[in-house]
């Protein structure tokens, strides 16, 4: 919705207001543009960037409009200029479907590969692709453990210590003066981070639902939540004002 | 059917034996028009019936296809395949049940040879098939019932005998995207039958020859309409308004204060509907009527998103006469004939001309006797606008809506729905189409840009050709391409576009797991108002102050509630802001304080002191009040055009005042009047001229900045929504799995955004502002009201709120929040954070 806007206008790389927080010690510093910084490492973290979603549409005979994965690409070179990061993770559901990479358009698969030159990328596998990709730059992996922060696609239940996860899709409600307000969000409550969706097309999952219970002690759970060009930091008690 | 002896002659009785009998039997005699309706209709012509409620214009309309039925004789069993003889297509599954039982009554009593049976979305499957292998004589049905049964590979087979095709209501059918759903069907109906004769039933409508023409097939250069036949007029309804004892409050439109006094009159008659215009009023006001209810008299609750089952107890208890009072949404507008009602009561401000005669039609399903009918004013403003349109003779004005031209979504689905009957060829299904009236102005390359989008959606960046949904034969005709489409296109046929919907079920209190199942169901409401909740919170739905305990799967889960305060269920009735066409009227009682004497005590006392402490508006001037009130300054403004209009005019006012930073916070209108809050002090700066009043309200405001407000606005969004589901780019359902009204509405918001950054001329797109063309209606009027103010403007600097202000002043907090005052409430919700000191440094 809000985030769809980025792709027709242009970014700016100035001006825009991140938040910087720490995630099991490790500093990190979340974008508005809907990524994760990790400045000590130079690692820069999207995740669900549900690519070729809307061929993956077409498929099933819903005509989706072909647009979805340019959109998307052209947020993510502009993440990627602002930070210039040494390693690109994609934290899985990089692609709709496990079809998907492999029907790549060849002008998308280009643009990627101009992305991933000169530095590391790596795709951790997703439910919705769990078979890795086909033809791209950088390695698939199911997990990673690097700087001290595990990167996983689905948070997992046993260990919740310096894990960056996807996933979920997480977003947040604000309720001011009777008005409810939603967005995507970073959620973390300092020892397990959940990132929103890069994906342009994807929904979200309010905090508040049963698929998020557990997973954070909610005292000091905190939703990151990507506003136009600055990250709004709302306390989870306090979101419904 | 409400057929009864009238004194006049009606000319010679041309009725064949069996009916002629049952007319003297019951002491009837036929009127003029449905004589004459008969004798054209035999005679092979097509016809649109007028007649005021209670004029027996069903009974009119069935005439020549029960003669021809009854002279035709009964069918020996073991003939070949007969298709059905009739088609009655009504708007509402109610009608068409309602039809049934009135139908059977003279069938049987006749005992004619004719076989009737509906099919609507409720019918058995097993029943729905029985009705392909041996359809009945006479089939009453809905429009969405004939859009599935023209898609069947059996159509030809099943229709090749039709006679007859009625229209119930059509003036009410017409106007709406099923309308023209339904003008496509007729157009390939004709072409099954092509022997076919149709009938229109209808009320008196502002333009009877447009529907003369949707009855009949256009040619391309042929003026083509079907005759008319108008019954006379009925007594001119008993209109009074309610004068109450009670304080008429100022702002609101729950009417709350007067229940005591419309027991009284509930008490006083034999049946009594009350229309309110929103469910969340009906609501409200069915739980205040058995708050008082001391009697015990059986009122009932009637509106659409309580369960199907409910709904039909009220109707057979109604048609039973067993009901003392029905509180009823347009549900119930149209032309059930309840028989026994006495009284209609109007609650809230008739907003329009046509929609209160109707409902007044119910009172009293005589032709001869007067309706009565009792306006219940639920504000103050509003006692103004039910004065106005007394005083205007309103009820006699018709302002139905045009018959408008054929909407692209629905030709879409139409376009699935006949390759799913039979592969077509594209120009031959041309000339059919454009035989239907709204659609005889279609662009060829129009109609083969929507056979795209049927294929493969129609992007200029074609990579779904290997998708596509329907493809051409080597013949060169359009098939679908494979079963699986045919499927789709009927589990998602329609026009009707439902809100996101949850159940809401009753359970045990503090129950959400596996204890909690099986609980009554209520019925259904707005999944976003529920997004609102927390547990705990109580609302009221189904005449019931109900708990919020969460939501599981696809339901709500509800408990009883002893709350006393109960939050009220914010349906979209309630969000669709109605328009009042009596703005003059009320701008001239306003500005003539001679006319005021015919106005309540309390609210000619509430005028006089805005006189004093402020002004009048003229008739002919916009006012302008500015006042300070807590740490914010207020701006109301008077136009009267109607809460769509003032909408915009909020939305743009608010713009421009945030350009000459005057930090303007928000608004909200009313169908009377706008108010903005700023931080600045709004009546220095237009003393001041920065910005003036003059500039403030000029009228290139309309230009860019309205077009920049209307890409982006809800209503548009809205718009893209229902065209994106009825033109089955969105399929609300999908084999196998139910998508949830929410996940339609997030994903349409981004295919919009996705489709306007992308492919700005997409036929989606421009299907979409057509329809909000509709909208915009409202926007004429406010260029009409810049133009006339322009030069006209006075400014109030007060030092508090003025009387007139109070009721706007009090809906402060009730409207939704939209686009850039998103980020203002986030930055809030964020400062409260930082105010404590905790969680993020920021860079």
């Amino acid at each position: 919705m809000q985030r769809l806007a980025l792709a027709a206008a242009d970014i700016q790389d100035f001006g825009a207001v991140s938040a910087r927080t720490v995630v099991a010690g490790v500093e990190v510093v979340c974008d508005p543009l809907g990524a994760l910084f990790l400045p000590e490492t130079r690692l820069l973290v999207v995740s669900d960037l549900h690519l070729e979603k809307g061929a993956a549409f077409a498929r099933r005979g819903m005509m989706l409009p072909p647009y979805d994965t340019l959109a998307t690409l052209k947020v993510l070179e502009a993440v990627i200029a602002r930070h210039d990061p040494a390693i690109v993770v994609s934290l899985g559901d990089n692609f709709h479907d496990r079809v998907g990479s492999a029907h790549l358009p060849d002008v998308f698969r280009a643009r990627i590969a101009a992305m991933a030159r000169g530095r590391d990328w790596i795709w951790i596998n997703g439910n919705h692709d769990p078979d890795g990709t086909v033809d791209l730059p950088g390695q698939s992996a199911d997990e990673l453990h690097y700087a001290g922060l595990a990167f996983r696609h689905e948070p997992s239940l046993l260990s919740p210590a310096g894990e960056i996860a996807g996933h979920l899709h997480p977003a947040a409600t604000v309720v001011r003066r009777e008005k409810a307000v939603r967005r995507a969000c970073f959620a973390t409550d300092g020892n397990r981070l959940l990132m929103p969706a890069f994906g342009l097309m994807s929904g979200g999952l309010d905090l508040r639902h049963k698929a998020m219970a557990g997973l954070f002690d909610r005292q000091s759970l905190v939703a990151h939540m990507l506003g136009r060009d600055r990250i709004y930091s709302v306390r989870f008690a306090n979101l419904l004002g | 059917m409400g057929v009864k002896r009238t004194d006049s002659a009606t000319g010679p009785a041309l009725l064949p034996a069996p009916f002629s009998g049952w007319f003297a039997e019951k002491g009837w005699e036929p009127r003029a028009h449905q004589m004459e309706l008969l004798a054209r209709a035999s005679a092979g012509e097509s016809l649109l019936l007028i007649a005021p409620t209670g004029a027996g214009k069903t009974l009119a309309g069935f005439l020549p296809a029960l003669t021809d039925l009854a002279g035709r004789g009964r069918i020996p069993p073991g003939s070949a395949f007969t298709g059905i003889h009739t088609l009655y297509v009504s708007p509402l599954k109610a009608l068409a049940v309602d039809i049934e039982r009135n139908l059977m009554k003279p069938v049987s009593e006749m005992d004619l040879p004719i076989t009737v049976e509906t099919r609507t979305g409720d019918t058995p499957q097993a029943k729905r098939q029985r009705q392909r292998l041996n359809p009945p004589d006479i089939l009453l049905t809905t429009p969405e019932q004939v859009a599935l049964l023209i898609a069947n590979g059996e159509a030809q087979r099943f229709f090749k005998d039709l006679r007859y095709v009625i229209f119930d209501e059509l003036h009410s059918l017409v106007t709406s995207k099923r309308g023209h759903l339904l003008s496509l069907g007729l157009a390939r109906l004709r072409r099954l039958a092509p022997d076919l004769r149709t009938i229109g039933l209808s009320a008196t409508v502002a333009e009877p020859m447009d529907l003369r023409r949707w009855l009949v097939e256009q040619r391309p250069g042929e003026e083509n309409h079907a005759g008319l036949v108008t019954a006379p007029g009925g007594a001119k309804p008993i209109i009074t308004i309610l004068k109450s004892e009670e304080r008429v409050p100022w702002s609101g439109h729950s009417a709350k204060y007067a229940m005591p006094e419309v027991y009284e009159a509930i008490k006083a008659h034999r049946t009594a509907l009350l229309f309110v215009n929103t469910r969340s009023q009906a609501e409200i006001l069915f739980q205040e009527l058995w708050n008082i209810n001391e009697d015990t008299l059986p009122i009932a609750l009637h509106h659409g998103s309580l369960d199907v089952a409910q709904r039909r107890r009220v109707e057979a208890a109604m048609a039973e006469s067993r009901l003392r009072a029905v509180v009823a949404t347009s549900t119930l507008d149209l032309g059930i004939d309840w028989g026994d009602v006495d009284l209609v009561i109007h609650v809230g401000a008739p907003k329009g001309a046509s929609r209160l005669a109707q409902r007044i039609g119910r009172a009293n399903h005589r032709m001869d006797e007067p309706s009565r009918a009792i306006l219940v004013p639920a504000n103050r403003f509003e006692v103004m606008e039910c004065q106005a349109a007394l005083d205007a003779n309103y009820v006699g004005a018709q302002d139905t809506p045009p018959v408008g031209e054929g909407a692209l979504d629905v030709l879409a689905q139409h376009v699935l729905g006949m390759a799913c009957a039979a592969p077509f060829d594209e120009d031959a299904l041309f000339a059919e189409i454009t035989s239907a009236s709204p659609y005889t102005g279609l662009p060829r390359e129009k109609f083969r840009r929507i056979v795209e989008f049927v294929a493969t959606g129609g992007y200029a960046l074609k990579t779904y050709e290997r998708y596509a949904r329907i493809r051409r034969t080597p013949e060169g005709l359009w098939r679908v391409s494979n079963p699986q489409v045919a499927q789709q296109y009927r589990l998602n046929l329609g026009t009707i576009v439902e809100m996101p919907m949850l159940n809401v079920r009753m359970v045990k209190r503090g129950a959400r797991g596996a204890i909690g199942r099986g609980g009554a169901s209520l019925g259904k409401v707005e999944e976003y108002f529920l997004e609102m909740l927390s547990p705990g919170d109580t609302f009221l739905f189904s005449g019931k102050v109900l708990r919020f305990e969460g939501i599981r799967e696809n339901e709500c889960l509800v408990s009883q509630a002893f709350s006393l305060d109960p939050k009220v269920p914010a349906y979209a009735g309630g969000k669709f802001p109605l328009s009042t066409y009596l703005a003059e009227g009320v701008r001239a009682m306003l500005d003539d304080p001679a006319r005021w004497s015919a106005l309540p005590d309390q609210v000619r006392d509430w005028l006089a002191l805005q006189r004093d402490v402020s002004t009048l508006p003229k008739r002919d001037e916009l006012l302008i009040e500015t006042f300070p009130r807590g740490s914010r300054h207020y701006m109301v403004a008077y136009p009267f055009e109607g809460r769509l209009a003032h909408q915009t005019l909020g939305m743009l006012l608010t713009r421009r005042l945030e350009r000459a930073g005057r930090r303007p916070l928000g608004f909200v209108a009313t169908d009377y009047s706008l108010a903005v809050w700023a931080l600045d002090d709004l009546g220095h700066a237009f003393t001041v001229e920065r910005p003036s009043l003059a500039d403030l309200f000029d009228e290139d405001m309309l230009g860019d900045d309205l077009e920049a407000w209307l890409d982006e606005s809800f209503m548009l969004k809205r718009t893209f929504r229902n065209c994106a589901v009825i033109a089955g780019l969105i399929e609300q359902r999908h084999p196998g799995k139910e998508k949830t009204g929410r996940q339609v509405t997030v994903s349409a918001d981004l295919i919009y955004d996705v489709l306007r950054s992308h492919e700005p001329d997409h036929i989606l797109l421009e299907a979409t502002r057509n329809d909000a063309a509709a909208g915009l209606l409202d926007i004429q009027r406010l260029g009409d009201m810049l133009a006339r103010i322009r030069g006209h403007i006075s400014h109030r600097r007060l030092d508090r709120i003025s009387p007139l202000a109070v009721p706007i002043m009090l809906e402060i907090g009730r409207e939704p929040v939209a686009g850039e005052a998103q980020d203002v409430l986030l930055a809030e919700a964020a400062d409260d954070l930082i105010a404590e000191a905790m969680g993020a440094d920021r860079t």
